[in-house]
């Protein structure tokens, strides 16, 4: 076992090696540029290209001019969300989203309300769930975009987006969602979920950073965008620059090995996911999951994502106890912000319960052997840090912590 | 963002952890900062109340590791000064001493605040314990 241990995986991934060795000829001997139409390097970059996007197309059930390339699934949303915005304002100027958003939604969604559109924040229940009828209620007839995450990169919720997609059929609003961490992860079909538009990345897919798509529905409905970006015309003039074809290479690659073995994948996940929740349930009191329990809703939750709070004991500490392990916690000190994590604010988890949050995320080359060893570490430093914490001792005698007139400095 | 080793050594090994008696006369608690901001500090003193000596410290904090750290180091700064000393340690020593990086600097300001309000804990068990008398 190799020391430190990553269990980061929402964050990004490894790449696979043998995307890698997909990707290799495209640097040095296959240099072209896909859109130099008069000689040989140029086609053989193009036709690199053009397999990658039958691939990624076929893998989502998608045409494949229905995929534009980007830099990533920040560039992706941006592009969906501006370009639909600014195509259709004629046709109206408001927007839906949800609060559980990346902020690639999120901060895009404000820049457009500083534009003068307006936006509408759907709320979330207690397990970062969006109510159906909420979505029906806010629809207007001036409601031209929904955009809903499939899976949350934080809590791990996996949104009916099914549902979600024939709400916005049924009233003609065009349907985004930000699959960045679902696509080659969970079962996605653009048809059978009734997107319109969905952002993906190839670093969460084990593929290389640098590289991520935008769907983009092309009939019933035709979806029109307004490129953000000025230029050469690329991509059928959504999206101007040389495509970077190496990692497209290694994207296609990805999601076909993503798809190839995803049965395995998920299976191999939710053991060790499953595996961690019993356990630490099993040796530590006054734990909270945060997202949908996965031994009950396992379907409903992505499968190597796991948000615990380990109350009376803050993120940064313990992440300071597991220095061998890679997590990431919702806790302000790790934050740039500063505040703690607004998706935990978002299902009603209290700022005490969300400073003391761990996000682990488990992957295809995680292994038993290091989920054992994480669980040894992480019971030893929660007791460590709980029998130096007061509100661990005073919640033990029986103090309302909550009764405390705090001094908030 | 990496630790500075007093950091790494305060939190691994922490100086008196634990707790004193509340209810002693001779021992003041200080508890500063609240759950919702993700510090909360508990420092506790045991204070001769001939000689005004603090002689014996304990600390519980829930927090990060610089806020651990700071904690820590507080306790041994003060045991076996006076009350007066002990008051009149800045947090700028606890951030200079310790390494702490500008964003931890509330860190050692809620551990000069703890040893603030274990002191005043302290004087005002006393004055309760001995209305007539002048306390240390």
């Amino acid at each position: 076992m190799k020391i430190p241990i990553y269990l980061d995986n929402n964050a990004t991934t490894p790449m696979d090696p043998r995307v890698l060795e997909a990707m290799l000829p495209y640097f040095t001997d296959i240099f072209g540029n896909a859109a130099s139409r008069n000689h040989e390097f140029g086609w053989e970059a193009e036709a690199a290209v053009e397999g990658a996007r039958e691939t990624i197309a076929r893998a989502i059930g998608a045409d494949p001019k229905e995929i534009v390339f980007t830099s990533g699934a920040t560039e992706s949303d941006n592009l969906a969300i501006k370009g639909v915005a600014h195509m259709y304002r004629p046709k109206g100027d408001h927007i839906i989203t949800v609060t559980t958003e990346h902020k690639a939604v999120i901060d895009t969604c404000k820049a457009l309300e500083r534009d003068g559109f307006r936006v509408t924040y759907l709320p979330v229940d207690k397990e970062g769930f969006v109510e159906l009828d909420r979505l029906r209620e806010a629809i207007t007839d001036k409601t031209i975009l929904v955009s809903v995450m499939h899976g949350n990169n934080e809590i791990g919720t996996l949104q009916d987006i099914k549902s979600i997609g024939a709400i916005c059929r049924e009233h003609g609003v065009l349907f985004h969602t930000d699959a960045t961490q679902t696509i080659g992860k969970v079962p996605f079909n653009v048809e059978e979920m009734n997107v319109d538009l969905a952002s993906f990345t190839g670093h969460k897919m084990y593929g290389p950073k640098g590289c991520g798509a935008l769907y983009v529905r092309k009939r019933k409905p035709r979806v029109r965008l307004v490129a953000q970006m000025d230029g050469g015309g690329h991509e059928r003039g959504m999206r101007s620059g040389t495509l970077n074809v190496p990692g497209i290479v290694g994207f296609g690659k990805a999601l076909e090995l993503a798809m190839a073995e995803m049965e395995q994948d998920i299976a191999h996940a939710r053991t060790l996911r499953d595996k961690l929740w019993t356990k630490l349930k099993e040796s530590l009191d006054e734990l909270y999951i945060n997202g949908p329990d996965p031994l009950e809703k396992n379907e409903q939750r992505l499968p190597g994502n796991l948000n615990v709070s380990f109350a009376y004991v803050e993120g940064e500490a313990m992440m300071m106890g597991i220095r061998d392990i890679a997590v990431s916690s919702g806790s302000a000190c790790t934050s740039a912000s500063l505040e703690p994590s607004y998706i935990l604010k978002a299902l009603g988890v209290g700022e005490d319960l969300a400073h003391t949050s761990i996000r682990f995320g488990i992957g295809r080359f995680t292994t038993e052997e290091e989920i054992d060893y994480t669980l040894n570490q992480v019971i030893e430093a929660v007791n460590k840090l709980r029998e130096m914490s007061p509100l661990y001792e005073m919640a033990k005698l029986g103090i309302d912590l909550k009764s405390v007139e705090w001094a908030h400095h | 963002m990496a630790y500075s080793e007093k950091v790494i050594d305060h939190y691994n090994n922490p100086r008196n952890v634990g707790t004193l008696d509340p209810n002693d006369s001779t021992v003041g608690t200080g508890l500063v900062g609240a759950p919702e901001c993700g510090d909360v500090m508990r420092l506790q003193l045991k204070i001769n109340p001939e000689t005004g000596v603090i002689e014996d410290a304990k600390f519980k904090t829930f927090g990060c590791g610089s806020a651990i750290a700071s904690s820590s180091y507080a306790t041994e700064l003060i045991k076996g000064k006076n009350v007066e000393e002990a008051a009149a340690i800045k947090n700028t020593q606890i951030v200079a001493d310790l390494n702490l990086p500008p964003v931890k600097i509330h860190c050692s300001v809620l551990a000069e605040d703890a040893i603030k309000a274990a002191i005043e804990d302290y004087k005002k068990k006393q004055a309760q314990a001995h209305p007539a008398e002048a306390v240390a």
